[in-house]
């Protein structure tokens, strides 16, 4: 907005640690009230792996925004499509997904997600061609262009897939749980968590030490500057909405695995959250998804164990609470 | 044209499709009898306040709102639940009615001033999650809200089905309590309309336009923005929860399908752009092709679906299947939005005129 601001913004920023640090003061904070270590670490390990589900998810829908200045809407329609292309994999290899071999277990799972990120990236591509390329730089129109898409969306799922929720088994070695002393925690859990770091991980290092990752930071920060250097913003702007695309489409695999069963109404039960999360952490910036999102999961699980009725509009209060503190999230992005 | 407030529909097409909609509205329970068409009638009805409404805030004033449905649920459940708690009288329903205004109110002057402030954009995106919240409340709290059953009532004497207003029947038809609730909806939803096009044609609406068209040089001028555009929300919660309280009096029944869904805050918004957006009397083209469309459409795509599947096609069947209507208008949803922004509205006004 201000120039003011990009001026201060210029050399290296120290990153912020307090907001950082704010899922762990919920967690010190809850901890006295739960009582019980064991039922504190279930509810905590269970809180992360939904985090890094919805971080999965959302980070997808920051960067496109932060990058492209798009809110998506239809991002709930990719993290439908992820959720039913998991279906498309694992219902013919359901041999696999039995199978006594952690191996194949795990190959059967991994071909899933990939192909749920693969089919979304490409769908990315039509979706940004046919309804988001039309309406770049007009707020009002690009919201109702991608409502509209995401609702031609959401039925030919349907038409496609039917009606009626489709059940979706875990691979074998993911059931049940593990016993940490006298905690429990779900195996499928810890898979999720490790894959949703990976994806952390993966994207920190894309935007930080590629040459793709400079440009996608200096397209967020100053669009002109970057094309006026003579790159193909347009085309970035594409990979960025594929990318995004694929990561609700992985997200909503994920999930798929995690609830067991596969319907259409995911997508927008998520988009919400996702809102939630990416307000929380500061509309484009991927580190504050990143800290949002497990904000968010914990608190919810907290609040599900202390105050269950709470727990309905815990997300709500969290977001009013952050951004009473900070009004622009917790990593606000220079130049939005 | 006073009554109009100086905006009458321009075009002559635009003109007699309206008189025609009004007319047959007006009408309906001796042109149409029945109790299913009387009932597209109504909801019509409900919906041209809903869907008018939703327009100040999105075609006037250029704000997105996912909210307007829970204001619509906020009226319904007032009404709703007052008469069911007690007992079917003109002073619960006045309570309820009361008591639903004021929450609506007070909701909508929290949302504004609490996120209006920041960015136009994080106001789409916190509507969505309050109204997503309050739908999941209102389905939890069962003690309160009858939970997903909803609640059934009984509305006051003179508008129950039994009620006769005179013995006999008029040109057919028996004037009974569903004859006078649906005039009682119908008129209400008159007043209200005209009010808003009052509202939207003073010198607070052209305040409105103004924001829409340039928000930093509207408050360059000297309007506060942040007031007027709270003040739209509140204007057009209040619209959308007299809408349903006349959707809770017509089904004597409130439940989260029918007053708090997603579902139908989608449906609004295809309404406001099919219509046309930034006139009000889109709204009333909106509503009445929309719900004639759920209503009739889907036994003629029915008949496309069964044709289809007789001549072996691949997936035409599924996609003409009756449930799938929705795609169609969110097709034509999507291309209004790109080459008719003024929907139906702006493409019968003659050309020549200005757009307002």
């Amino acid at each position: 907005m201000s120039a003011v601001d990009a001026g201060g913004a210029l050399p290296r920023r120290s990153m912020e640690i307090l907001p950082a640090l704010t899922p762990v003061v919920v967690a010190l904070v809850a901890a006295p009230f739960i009582g019980s270590l064991s039922t504190f670490v279930t509810l905590t390990a269970a809180g992360l792996a939904m985090g890094m589900m919805i971080f999965t998810m959302a980070s997808g829908l920051t960067l496109v925004f932060g990058m492209m200045d798009v809110l998506n809407f239809g991002h709930g329609a990719f993290i439908a499509l992820g959720a039913y292309a998991a279906t498309l994999v694992l219902l013919p290899l359901a041999n696999w997904s039995s199978a006594d071999s952690v191996s194949l277990n795990l190959a059967v799972f991994l071909l899933a997600v990939i192909v749920a990120a693969l089919m979304c990236g490409v769908f990315g591509w039509v979706f940004e061609r046919l309804i988001v390329k039309p309406v770049y730089g007009q707020h009002l129109k690009q919201i109702l262009a991608t409502i509209g898409g995401s609702i031609i969306a959401e039925q030919l799922l349907y038409a496609l897939f039917g009606p009626a929720q489709i059940p979706l088994a875990l691979p074998k070695t993911f059931e049940g749980s593990l016993i940490v002393g006298e905690a429990a925690i779900e195996k499928y859990r810890v898979l999720a968590t490790l894959v949703g770091l990976v994806v952390f991980a993966g994207e920190m290092l894309i935007l930080n030490r590629t040459k793709i990752g400079l440009l996608i930071r200096a397209g967020v920060e100053n669009r002109e500057m970057v094309e006026a250097l003579g790159y193909r913003v347009d085309r970035l702007f594409v990979g960025v909405f594929m990318a995004g695309s694929a990561l609700a489409g992985l997200g909503g695999a994920m999930m798929a695995f995690y609830r067991g069963q596969v319907h259409a109404t995911i997508g927008g039960e998520f988009l919400v959250l996702c809102f939630i999360v990416i307000i929380i952490g500061g509309l484009g910036s991927v580190g504050g998804s990143f800290v949002a999102s497990i904000l968010v999961a914990l608190i919810a699980n907290y609040a599900g164990f202390l105050a269950p009725k709470l727990a309905l509009v815990s997300n709500i209060l969290a977001m009013v609470a952050v951004l009473l503190w900070r009004p622009r999230g917790l990593y606000p992005v220079s130049g939005r | 044209m006073n009554v109009l407030s100086g905006d009458p529909p321009r075009g002559r097409a635009l003109q007699i499709l309206l008189i025609l909609i009004i007319l047959a509205l007006a009408a309906a329970p001796f042109l149409f009898p029945g109790a299913r068409a009387l009932n597209v009638a109504s909801k019509i009805c409900v919906m041209i306040l809903l869907v008018a409404s939703y327009d100040l805030l999105l075609g006037y004033t250029g704000i997105v709102s996912f909210a307007h449905v829970m204001f619509f649920g906020v009226g319904a459940y007032g009404v709703g639940l007052a008469l069911y708690g007690m007992g079917a009288s003109w002073g619960a329903l006045a309570l309820g009615l009361v008591a639903a205004l004021a929450l609506s109110l007070a909701l909508a002057l929290a949302i504004g001033l609490f996120s209006l402030r920041v960015q136009s954009i994080s106001f789409a995106m916190v509507t969505l999650a309050v109204a997503y919240a309050f739908n999941v409340l209102a389905s939890q709290l069962s003690w309160l809200t009858g939970g997903e059953d909803g609640r059934s009532f009984k509305v006051p004497e003179v508008l129950q089905p039994g009620f006769r207003l005179v013995e006999g029947k008029v040109f057919g038809v028996a004037l009974n309590g569903r004859l006078i609730t649906y005039y009682l909806v119908l008129v209400v939803v008159a007043a209200a309309f005209l009010v808003l096009l009052r509202i939207v044609n003073s010198p607070f609406g052209r305040v409105l336009q103004a924001i829409r068209e340039n928000p930093f040089r509207a408050e360059a001028l000297g309007y506060r923005t942040v007031f007027h555009r709270t003040l739209a929300t509140c204007i057009s919660a209040s619209g959308a929860t007299l809408a349903g309280a006349l959707s809770a009096l017509w089904l004597r029944y409130v439940g989260p399908d029918t007053a708090l869904s997603f579902s139908i805050q989608v449906d609004v918004l295809v309404m406001v752009v099919v219509g046309g957006m930034g006139s009000l009397y889109g709204a009333i083209l909106g509503a009445a092709l929309f719900v004639f469309a759920e209503s009739y459409l889907q036994a003629v795509m029915g008949a496309l679906s069964q044709a289809a599947a007789e001549a072996s096609l691949p997936l035409l069947p599924a996609l003409f299947h009756p449930d799938r209507w929705l795609m169609w208008l969110g097709l034509a949803f999507v291309l209004a939005v790109y080459f008719a922004p003024t929907g139906i509205v702006g493409a019968l006004k003659p050309s020549g005129a200005k757009a307002n």
